[in-house]
C-alpha cells in the first residue's frame, strides 16, 4: 500500500486516508490497482456473486433470507462461508426453487456477521441440512407473497394464479415478480409459525434442486484473479504483521526481545508483544513494518528469549501412550451408549477379539494461510477474515479486546480452504490486539510454516474395538473406546453433547463409534485426551472423528469377518439389519441401517467384488455413516489397490464409492465434494501425517509434509442413490470410508493388516517381514 | 529501481532488490490474483508466467525479472476467455479456488510446451501444482478439454 503514487499511477480508487473509509471505499481500495490497469473484469464487491450490486430502496424482503428487487433481481443471503462447497449456489437453488424463481435474476450474498443471522457456522457438513427447511420455507413465503400481490393486480383472486420462472401466471396473463414489487410495493411479513404452516412444493415439481445443468455462481471470479480471499483485504493506512511464534503453544512467556537485526529490514517499524486477555494467544510477538515482506524478514531476525510452557518435551508417542493409558482404566470418559449386559456377555463370551487402531497427527494445510486485517472505525471494530465459525470466535474478542460483542463486526471473505482449520478464529486475535494497541489498521499474515507450528490439527487418536463371541463365533457385545484430544471441549464446551451417563463429550471426537450395526449390547466410550488437550489446539479437521474412528472399526470388522471365515460384504449386510435404534427415524434418517446395507451391497456390485485380480492386487471394502446419527450420510466405498512387495508402496488404482445423501440439491458440486473428499481419505490413508516433536507439530511446509498431488489420484467412480429423502451432508462423508477400504484391500492384496494411519511403504514393508518370518 | 513490464505495462518499483516477486505483485502493484501459499516454492499458487514461462514468484527476487515480460492470470487474457479459462468454467474446476490462478497459469504454459498432452506430461507439469480441495480429476479433463479446443485431439497415451 502507498508505493503507487510513487509508481506513477496517481490517486487509488477509494483511497480515503486513514480509518475513514466506507465499506464500498474500502473494496474499491482492495482493486484499486486493477481499475487503473483497466482491466475490464475487476469486481464490484467482494462478496455477492454475480458482481451486481445489492438490491438498491424499494426491495421487498418477506424474509431475512432474500430481496426482491423492482427490477426483478433477487438476492439471497448466504450466512455460510464459501470455502469450496459452492454453499451459496446449492442454498440459492432451495429458496429460489420454492419461490419459482427465474435462476438467472439470483445473486447470492455472503453476509457480514449479525446477531439477527442466528448461529453462523459452517462446518459438520450441516449447511444444506440445516438450511432445507428454513429456506424452502422463505421461498414459500415469497411465492405466496408476490402470488397474492401479483393477484390483485391481475385482478383475479390468488387461487386462480400459479408461479412459474419468476412469474404469476393467471387470467391468460402474467407480471413478473419485479414489476409485482414495482407497481405493488408488497410489504407481507410471516411469523415463524405462519412460515412453518406453508404449503411446500412436491419434489416432482422442483426445477432447480437437483437440476443438472446450473453452474456455481462463484467460480467464474474463480479463474480470473478477481475473487477476493481474507489475504486479499487491503484498506488505507494499514501496516503488516507477522507473529514469530512461541515455543509452545500454551503458557510460553517473553523474557526479553532484541529487535537489533531486524531494524536492518527497510520498511520495519517495531515490535509488539501481544498480551491476551482471552488466554487464547501466549508469547506472540509481532514484527510489524510498512511491507509484508519487510514483515516476514523482520520476524526472522527478531531475537526473542521465551520461558516455555511447560509441554516443550511432549511427543506425538506420549499423546498416544496417555490415550492407551486412559482406555486402558476401566474408569473415566463418558459412556455414548452403555447398553444393559455389555460386562456379563464378555465374562460369558467363549472367546472375544480386542484390537487397538492409531492415527498420527493430521495437518490442515488451507492453502491460504490464516490472516485477519483488523481496525477499528466510527466505535465498531471490523475484522476482515474468512472465518467458519464467526458466533464462536466473537465472544473470544470480544474478551480479548475489552468491548462488547455488538461494537465488533466480522466481514465476509472467500475462504482458501476451510477444512475446519477456520472454525478456529484464533487468527483474528493478535490482528485485533495489534490494532487497538498500535491505533491503525493491522493487516496479519501467519507464513506456512507459522500457520503450521500452531494449526489447530486433527488430534491423534487411538481406538480400541473388542467384541464377544459366542460358541459358533457370533457376536454378542462390542465395546468401543477412544481417546483423542477434544477441540469442543477446548474451543466450544457449549457444543458438547451429554453421554447416557449425563456427562459432556465432544461428539466429534467419537461420532462414528455409534455405529448402526447389530451387535448385542454395545457401549460406546468417549476419553478426551489431556495431554493433546494442554499440548496443541485440538481442531475439527475435514469429517472429524469419523475420519478416523472408520479407521478402527471398518478395519476390524474385516479383520472379525475374516476370524468368523465370512465375507466382508455379506458380513457387514448381516449385521445391518434396521432392528431397534438402528431402524432409523424420518425425517433426518429415515430407513435407518438398511440404506447403509443398499449402499454397501451397490458398491460391491458396481466395484466388481469377489472378481480375480492380478497378484497382489485386491479390493477393500469400507462403509460408515457419514458425520452422525442424527444426520447420516450412507456411503460405502470399495477401494482397488496394488501393493508393491518389494518397496511397500501401495498404490490406489480405483475408488468406487456410492453415496445415500438424500435428495441431492447440487449434482455436480455433490460430486465435487465426494471426490475432494474421497481424495482427502485417500490423502490421509498413505500420503499425509505429522508427528508432534517437542510439543509442535514436525511439519512446517511442504518439503516434509506431502499431501497427494495429481499423479497420485485414482481412477474414481461416484454414484449417488436417487430418492427425494431430506438431504443430509456431503463435505465430508467421501473422506471416511477410504482408508479402512485400503487398509482391508492392503490385506485382501498381500496378507497383512495396517493398524496405524498413515500407512507408509516402510510399515508395509516391515509387516510383510515379520508375516514372512512368521510364516517360515 | 526495477523495472517490468506486468500485463502489457511498464513498471518501475522502489523496493529492495531481493524482495520476492509476489509481493511486488500483491503488494506494491495491487493484483491480488497472484496467491501466497508456501513461500518455498512448492505449491505452485504464486505461478506467473515469466517471458512466457511458468514462474515461481514467491521464490523469484524481484531483480531477476529486470527488463522481463511479466503475465499474471489478470493479463493472461483481456476477457478472462483463455482456453484454460474457459474449459475451467465448462467443467466446474475450482472449488475454493486459492490455487486455480496458478493452476491456470501453469496450465497454459503446460499447453505451449505440449499442445496434446498426455496424462504424464500433465502429471509431470501439474505436479508441481498442490490443490488442497484435491479437484485434480477435473484438472486434469480441463487441461484435455482446453487442449482439444486450441490443439487437435487429447492424447490419452
Amino acid at each position: 500500500m502507498g508505493k503507487l503514487g510513487r509508481m506513477g499511477f496517481g490517486q487509488r480508487a477509494g483511497g480515503e486516508a486513514g480509518n475513514g473509509v466506507s465499506r464500498r471505499g474500502f473494496l474499491m481500495a482492495a482493486v484499486g490497482a486493477g481499475v487503473m490497469f483497466g482491466f475490464p473484469a475487476v469486481p464490484r464487491a467482494s462478496q455477492q456473486f454475480p458482481a451486481t450490486g445489492l438490491p438498491g430502496d424499494g426491495a421487498f424482503e418477506p424474509t431475512i433470507w432474500c430481496a426482491i428487487a423492482p427490477d426483478g433481481a433477487i438476492t439471497v443471503n448466504i450466512i455460510r462461508a464459501e470455502m469450496g462447497q459452492h454453499v451459496g449456489t446449492a442454498l440459492a437453488r432451495i429458496i429460489a426453487d420454492e419461490m419459482n424463481a427465474d435462476w438467472s435474476r439470483v445473486t447470492i450474498n455472503y453476509v457480514d456477521s449479525d446477531p439477527k443471522w442466528g448461529l453462523m457456522v459452517t462446518g459438520g457438513s450441516w449447511s444444506v441440512w440445516m438450511t432445507w427447511d428454513v429456506f424452502r420455507q422463505a421461498g414459500a413465503a415469497a411465492r405466496i407473497a408476490l402470488t397474492e400481490a401479483g393477484a390483485t393486480l391481475l385482478g383475479i383472486p390468488a387461487a386462480q394464479c400459479t408461479t412459474r420462472n419468476g412469474m404469476v401466471i393467471g387470467g391468460g396473463r402474467s407480471i413478473g415478480y419485479g414489476d409485482i414489487v414495482a407497481r405493488a410495493h408488497p410489504t407481507r411479513s410471516f411469523t415463524p409459525d405462519e412460515l412453518a404452516k406453508l404449503p411446500l412444493k412436491p419434489a416432482a415439481d422442483r426445477h432447480l434442486i437437483g437440476n443438472k445443468d446450473l453452474k456455481a455462481l462463484d467460480i467464474p471470479a474463480k479463474t480470473n484473479g478477481t475473487a477476493l480471499y481474507g489475504i486479499d483485504a487491503k484498506v488505507e493506512g494499514m501496516v503488516y504483521a507477522r507473529p514469530k511464534m512461541p515455543p509452545t503453544r500454551y503458557g510460553s512467556r517473553v523474557r526479553s526481545v532484541d529487535d537489533s537485526a531486524a531494524r536492518a529490514v527497510k520498511g520495519y517499524q517495531r515490535y509488539l508483544v501481544i498480551e491476551d486477555p482471552s488466554e487464547v494467544v501466549q508469547g506472540w510477538v509481532l514484527a510489524i513494518a510498512s511491507t509484508y515482506s519487510a514483515a516476514i524478514r523482520a520476524a526472522d531476525l527478531l531475537k526473542v528469549d521465551w520461558t516455555p510452557g511447560e509441554t516443550i518435551n511432549v511427543s506425538e508417542k506420549n499423546v498416544i501412550d496417555h490415550g492407551r493409558t486412559q482406555i486402558d482404566r476401566k474408569e473415566g470418559g463418558v459412556m455414548v451408549f452403555d447398553d444393559k449386559g455389555v460386562d456379563s456377555t464378555f465374562a460369558a463370551a467363549a472367546s472375544t477379539f480386542s484390537q487397538d487402531y492409531t492415527c498420527a497427527s493430521v495437518l490442515h494445510y488451507q492453502l491460504e494461510p490464516t490472516n485477519a486485517l483488523a481496525f477499528e472505525k466510527d466505535g465498531i471494530f471490523e475484522i476482515h477474515a474468512g472465518n467458519q465459525w464467526q458466533s464462536l470466535i466473537l465472544p473470544t474478542l470480544a474478551k480479548a479486546l475489552g468491548r462488547p460483542e455488538k461494537s465488533i463486526v466480522l466481514r465476509s471473505y472467500l475462504l482458501g480452504g476451510g477444512f475446519g482449520r477456520r472454525l478456529n478464529g484464533d487468527y483474528m486475535i493478535p490482528a485485533a490486539l495489534a490494532s487497538k494497541a498500535l491505533g491503525k489498521p493491522v493487516k496479519l499474515v501467519l507464513t506456512r510454516s507459522d500457520d503450521m507450528q500452531f494449526d489447530s490439527f486433527r488430534s491423534p487418536s487411538i481406538q480400541r474395538i473388542r467384541v464377544a463371541f459366542d460358541g459358533s463365533k457370533a457376536i454378542t457385545a462390542m465395546e468401543y473406546h477412544a481417546s483423542a484430544g477434544w477441540p469442543t471441549e477446548v474451543m466450544a464446551p457449549a457444543f458438547m453433547s451429554k453421554g447416557v451417563d449425563g456427562k459432556p463429550y465432544d461428539p466429534f471426537a467419537i461420532a462414528g463409534g455409534d455405529h448402526w450395526y447389530e451387535v448385542g449390547p454395545l457401549r460406546v466410550r468417549a476419553l478426551s485426551n489431556d495431554l493433546a488437550n494442554r499440548t496443541f489446539r485440538p481442531g475439527w479437521l475435514r469429517s472429524v472423528s469419523p475420519g478416523w474412528v472408520s479407521w478402527g472399526l471398518e478395519s476390524s470388522w474385516d479383520e472379525i469377518a475374516h476370524i468368523q471365515g465370512k465375507d466382508p460384504v455379506q458380513f457387514r449386510l448381516e449385521h445391518l439389519t434396521g432392528a431397534g435404534r438402528n431402524k432409523g427415524e424420518a425425517p433426518d434418517s429415515t430407513g435407518g441401517a438398511l440404506r447403509q446395507a443398499a449402499v454397501i451391497r451397490r458398491v460391491a456390485e458396481k466395484a466388481g467384488w469377489g472378481r480375480p485380480l492380478p497378484k497382489d492386487t485386491a479390493l477393500g471394502i469400507a462403509s460408515t455413516f457419514g458425520q452422525e446419527r442424527g444426520m447420516p450420510t450412507w456411503i460405502a466405498c470399495a477401494a482397488l489397490v496394488h501393493v508393491d512387495r518389494a518397496t511397500g508402496i501401495v498404490r490406489c488404482q480405483k475408488l468406487t464409492l456410492v453415496v445415500d445423501a438424500g435428495t441431492i440439491v447440487d449434482p455436480d458440486g455433490a460430486r465435487a465434494q465426494t471426490e475432494g473428499a474421497a481424495l482427502w481419505g485417500l490423502s490421509m490413508a498413505l500420503f499425509e501425517g505429522s508427528e508432534i516433536v517437542g510439543g509442535l507439530p514436525r511439519d512446517r511446509n511442504l518439503n516434509t509434509y506431502t499431501p497427494l498431488r495429481i499423479a497420485d489420484v485414482p481412477e474414481m467412480d461416484i454414484e449417488f442413490v436417487a430418492n427425494t429423502e431430506k438431504p443430509t451432508g456431503l463435505g465430508e462423508p467421501g473422506t471416511t470410508p477410504i482408508a479402512p477400504a485400503i487398509g482391508n484391500a492392503i490385506f485382501n492384496a498381500v496378507g497383512v493388516r495396517m493398524r496405524h494411519l498413515p500407512i507408509r511403504p516402510a510399515d508395509v514393508l516391515r509387516a510383510l517381514k515379520e508375516k514372512g518370518a512368521s510364516a517360515a | 529501481m526495477t523495472s517490468f513490464r506486468l500485463n502489457g505495462h511498464d513498471i518501475s518499483v522502489d523496493v529492495p532488490e531481493d524482495t520476492p516477486l509476489l509481493w511486488v505483485i500483491r503488494d506494491e502493484i495491487g493484483l491480488t490474483g497472484t496467491k501466497f501459499g508456501c513461500g518455498i516454492g512448492m505449491c505452485g499458487a504464486c505461478t506467473v508466467h515469466v517471458g512466457g514461462r511458468a514462474t515461481r514468484s514467491c521464490i523469484t527476487p524481484v531483480s531477476a525479472v529486470e527488463g522481463a515480460d511479466i503475465t499474471t492470470i489478470e493479463g493472461l487474457d483481456p476477457a478472462g476467455t483463455h482456453p484454460v479459462q474457459e474449459a475451467w468454467k465448462d467443467l466446474q474446476v475450482p472449488q475454493c479456488g486459492y490455487c486455480q490462478s496458478g493452476q491456470i497459469m501453469q496450465a497454459a504454459s503446460l499447453l505451449k510446451d505440449f499442445p496434446q498432452p498426455t496424462d504424464e506430461d500433465i502429471d509431470a507439469v501439474m505436479g508441481g501444482s498442490l490443490c488442497r480441495c484435491m479437484t485434480y480429476i477435473r484438472i486434469r479433463d480441463a487441461i484435455k478439454k482446453a487442449a482439444a479446443v486450441t490443439g487437435g485431439e487429447p492424447s490419452n497415451g
